[in-house]
């Protein structure tokens, strides 16, 4: 099996407004298997930054250990990533970030790789606020290390081996939120019209944006008693509202009835429009989105689609006060004081 | 009765409650001694406890310059009731014991060997101020002012001291020289000649200072162009940090926009300090942290990840007594074997032990230059007695003519030029270093996947053990390389020919050094080696081979240096004598002598405090 994509392209192939093809926005062919739910989620990654015209190597994908973890090298092969261990992408992401303000970050995790052995670092970077798109690839179980419940695993459900999990499930939007995320959002890899603009909202959003998707794993938790399976996800969806991603300056073209959808915009001008259906509240209220997934959990639905949208300007960078310049692009006579400074400083020291 | 009598080569013991505000007192009085130009050394022996406990604090003042702690304390400063038995009984015979006679010694003290000194620190307090806070601190500024007197001490020394620390509280100036007054004057009326140690003024610092190792080595930090330090607080590490922020904010502020050009996260734990280091050096910013033993520990697997994906991480240990939480205020040198191979798999690291605040400041301008060009990680193997105790050393400098070794980095212009397919670790010079790039560098050239896994010279994910072993045998390449790049070992030979050596490594060494010329009084001649990195260069190799007794002196109980030495060189462990301390006190010379004595003329006595393994 060949692991390197052919780049090829039609002559005819829709470029995007900087003149790059999609297979610029492609990486590696994946070796997870068949029907897997992340491959889904890598193809929305792929179309999302296509679309919003970012140059490919201005982003970094940064992930930890798990089936989810090596999905980067199946996206965005021009863009430089990192798998680097279980549970501790968001403080690589965080120095990274560090070290560049500008360029995309995007980090990839597992609800095993966050909800468990990550659980720490995952808290301390929402609450960092770090500039950044964090994506759980959710399975409900270890699909590396072949199936065992994970944290995000429903009471009651049961993978392939049969087993009732008894354990509480953690619910990492609702985590999120409680630890000040500004962008909170769910959906489920088999969804790609839902996915997709959510992904876009994310690229845009300034500070941290988290997007947990349901991510069946057919090998070891796709079977009618497990809640992550496609069947049971599937048959209950239950949307905040169907959500279109509408760039800055772009027209409007769909009108909905009045009443029925609300824009949402972002800071760069451009917008989300969620057309409304039974669920309305304020999407910027957290006590209201914390109420709503707790609402749809007791009638046994997942709540999917933008749970959540405050954007807070004041990411890490802003809170530590640092300057405009990438810190890693400083130079070694703007950051070392010289010798000149030594006498003073050692006179103090006599 | 003989009274010790003693002219700049005397210990005095400073015992106080942690918390009591004596710290700045008896740095006052250290401080003076450095000024009347004598070498002086000055340890904090204090407790995990912000506030009550006991805390000493011990002065050696030596005009031969030794700055090794020594024991035997030839004066005693008793100001803590809860310990003043063990104080008094620890003072020599000869020796003064100076205490707060406001209240009575206990009776059954009834020492004939030494000459009590009580001033009623407590009375004159009650008298002069009301204040209860002033009370407190000024108590500590009058045993100051007696000692002055005691020790024939230039007095106008401590006035432009308080002149200079208070300098911005101009108000302060005149209440603490009055206070210093106050002991002055009553030690000079009522003991006019009751001490026999005096502290007459020399010149014999030049241009040297007095520093924590710890404050050098955030000054280090600065000066070596770090960006983005991940830490998290743990002592004896944290003044590193607090040392890095301070000169930040001094130096890294832009002038035009009050924002920072650095950047400094206080993780949720070592895990993530160390993560972030790794993502930002990753990332193409100069970054590190500071951390103890238990850091070390937790930093394990992404140490792994850094030396096998090649990422340079500067990592600053402050050795503390272990294991586990073990003596936390306590010094000792055991973690140098836990940094050389620390994490899972094969791995080596490359340590620098310095030995002076001076060089905890030049090895972290060199390490950082070493951490890129090695690509790897590098480690300042601190400890806290270096760290957190003020040195008397040379100067800091800085060369304005050393540009940043930022290794081999393409950029841009280099991948643009670059003709070859370029491999991420792919040995082109021959010396196991790959070449790097940064994300974002270009468009289309130079992106990979940077990953723990094994991988091929393009980056790409290998299960193939071919290619998984040559890997790990260039990464040894690496390390032969980094050999001739990291500091040599200081080597001083004493006679052609000689079969006897000693070798010591960060703060062993000025125990050793003193020890050595103990020993030559009684005709035992040593050649030195003082360690200064590892990998050992070729000159540790060819000390080691040319000596056939070598002393180790070390701060660990299972003598790891000499470990190193063992498995590195493959040499019989049979030739290497430890000589170990492992009480969380400075190792002392005179410990040092002893050990070495008895070895050699094993008939004369018996090792003194624990078994030489031989
Ligand atoms: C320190 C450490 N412990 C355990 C493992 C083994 N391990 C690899 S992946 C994994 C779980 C991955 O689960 P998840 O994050 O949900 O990813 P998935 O494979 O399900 O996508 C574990 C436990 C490891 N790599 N490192
Ligand atoms: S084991 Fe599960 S999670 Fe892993 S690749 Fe296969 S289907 Fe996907
Ligand atoms: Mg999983």
């Amino acid at each position: 099996m060949s692991y390197i994509k052919s780049t090829f392209r039609h002559p005819s192939a829709k470029v995007n407004s900087l003149g790059f093809a999609k297979t610029a926005y492609e990486g590696a062919l994946s070796t997870l298997c068949a029907g897997c739910g992340h491959d889904s989620i890598s193809a929305a990654i792929i179309q999302s930054f296509f679309e919003m015209n970012i140059e490919p190597h201005k982003i970094a994908k940064i992930s930890g250990i798990g089936c989810s973890s090596k999905t980067p090298t199946y996206f965005l092969g021009k863009a430089h990533g990192f798998n680097s261990v279980h549970g501790r992408m968001p403080s690589v992401s965080t120095g990274a970030n560090m070290a560049n303000k500008d360029l995309q970050y995007i980090g990839i995790s597992g609800d095993g790789d966050t909800a468990s052995i990550g659980m720490g670092q995952f808290a301390h970077v929402v609450r960092r606020n770090l500039n950044m798109i964090y994506i759980v690839m959710n399975n409900g179980c270890y699909g590396l290390t072949k199936g065992q419940d994970s944290a995000t695993a429903d009471i009651g459900s049961a993978g392939k081996k049969g087993v009732e999990n008894q354990f509480a499930a953690i619910d990492l939007c609702q985590l999120a939120l409680q630890l000040g995320a500004g962008y909170v959002a769910r959906s489920f890899s088999g969804d790609k019209k839902q996915l997709i603009p959510l992904i876009k909202g994310a690229i845009e959003h300034k500070g941290f944006a988290f997007i947990d998707v349901i991510s069946p794993c057919v090998t070891f938790n796709n079977v009618p008693t497990s809640t992550k399976g496609y069947e049971y996800v599937r048959d209950h969806l239950d949307a905040t509202g169907t959500i279109d991603f509408v760039p800055e300056r772009q027209e409007l073209k769909i009108i909905h009835p009045e009443g029925t959808s609300k824009e949402v915009k972002l800071h760069d001008g451009s917008k989300l429009i969620l057309k409304k259906n039974t669920h309305d509240y304020d999407l910027s209220s957290k006590r209201e989105a914390m109420g709503i997934i707790e609402t749809v959990r007791e009638q046994k639905k997942i709540l999917t689609g933008l749970i959540y949208l405050h954007e807070d300007p004041q990411d890490t960078h802003k809170k530590i006060n640092s300057v405009d310049k990438p810190l890693n692009s400083l130079s070694q006579g703007e950051v070392c004081p010289g010798n000149a400074v030594l006498d003073a400083l050692n006179e103090g020291f006599r | 009765m003989n009274k010790i009598k003693a002219i700049n080569d005397f210990v005095i013991l400073f015992a106080n409650i942690n918390g009591s505000g004596s710290a700045s007192a008896n740095n006052l009085f250290a401080k003076a001694v450095f000024r009347l130009g004598i070498p002086v050394s000055a340890k904090n022996i204090f407790p995990s406890n912000i506030q009550g406990l006991p805390t000493w604090f011990e002065v050696r003042v030596s005009e031969k310059g030794y700055l090794g702690r020594r024991e035997g304390y030839d004066f005693v400063v008793a100001t803590n009731g809860q310990t003043i038995v063990k104080d008094y009984n620890e003072l020599a015979t000869g020796g003064y014991f100076f205490y707060d006679s406001s209240r009575r010694l206990p009776d059954h003290l009834q020492r004939d060997d030494i000459t009590i000194i009580g001033i009623p620190l407590t009375n004159i307090c009650n008298e002069n101020y009301t204040d209860p806070r002033l009370r407190q601190i000024f108590k500590n500024i009058i045993y100051v002012g007696a000692l002055a007197y005691l020790f024939e001490m230039d007095f106008s020394v401590f006035e432009d001291s308080i002149k200079s620390q208070f300098a911005k509280k101009a108000k302060l100036i005149e209440p603490n020289i009055n206070a210093l007054r106050l002991g002055y004057d009553y030690a000079q009326k009522y003991f006019t000649d009751a001490c026999a140690l005096n502290i007459h003024r020399r010149d014999l610092n030049g241009d040297k200072i007095m520093i924590e190792g710890n404050t050098a080595t955030g000054l280090g930090a600065v000066f070596a162009g770090v960006t983005v330090a991940g830490w998290y607080p743990i002592t004896p590490s944290t003044s590193v940090i607090e040392s890095f922020e301070k000169y930040c904010r001094q130096y890294r502020v832009d002038e035009a926009t009050g924002k920072n050009k650095f950047a400094i996260v206080q993780a949720e734990d070592e895990l993530a300090a160390i993560g972030i280091v790794i993502g930002a050096a990753w990332n193409g910013a100069r970054s590190f942290t500071a951390t103890s033993g238990p850091g070390v520990s937790l930093m394990g697997e992404f140490l792994g990840l850094a030396y096998f994906a090649e990422i340079p991480v500067f990592l600053v240990d402050i050795q503390r007594s272990g294991p586990s939480t073990g003596m936390p205020t306590r010094t000792q040198q055991s973690d140098v074997l836990a940094a050389a191979y620390a994490s899972h798999g094969d791995t080596k690291h490359v340590l620098l032990f310095p030995a002076t605040p001076k060089e905890c400041f030049d090895m972290t301008v060199i390490g950082m230059d070493l951490a890129e060009r090695l690509q790897t990680p590098v480690m300042l193997m601190s400890d806290l007695d270096l760290g957190m105790n003020t040195h008397l050393c040379e100067k800091i400098e800085f060369d304005d003519h050393h540009i940043y070794d930022r290794g081999k980095v393409l950029d841009y212009e280099a991948l643009e030029a670059k003709q070859e397919r370029w491999g991420r670790y792919l040995d082109v010079d021959d010396d196991g270093i790959p070449y790097r790039t940064i994300p974002g560098a270009h468009p289309e050239k130079g992106a990979f996947f940077t990953r723990g896994s094994s991988h091929d010279e393009y980056a790409a994910y290998t299960e193939d053990g071919k290619i998984y072993a040559k890997g790990m045998q260039r990464l040894l390449k690496k390390f032969d390389t980094a050999k001739t790049l990291v500091p040599e070992a200081e080597i001083h030979k004493v006679k052609d020919n000689n079969k006897l050596g000693i070798i010591y490594y960060g703060t062993s060494t000025y125990a050793g050094h003193e020890a050595d010329d103990l020993l030559q009084e009684q005709g035992i001649h040593l050649d030195e080696m003082r360690i200064k990195a590892f990998p050992f260069g070729k000159e540790v190799e060819e000390f080691m081979q040319s000596h056939e007794t070598i002393f180790v002196i070390e701060q660990n109980r299972d003598a790891q240096m000499k470990t190193l030495l063992v498995n590195e060189f493959q040499l019989d462990p049979k030739d290497l004598i430890p000589v170990l301390n492992i009480d969380g006190m400075p190792i002392t010379a005179q410990y040092i002598a002893d050990e070495i004595n008895n070895h050699i003329n094993p008939s004369q006595g018996k090792s003194k405090k624990f078994e030489v393994i031989s």
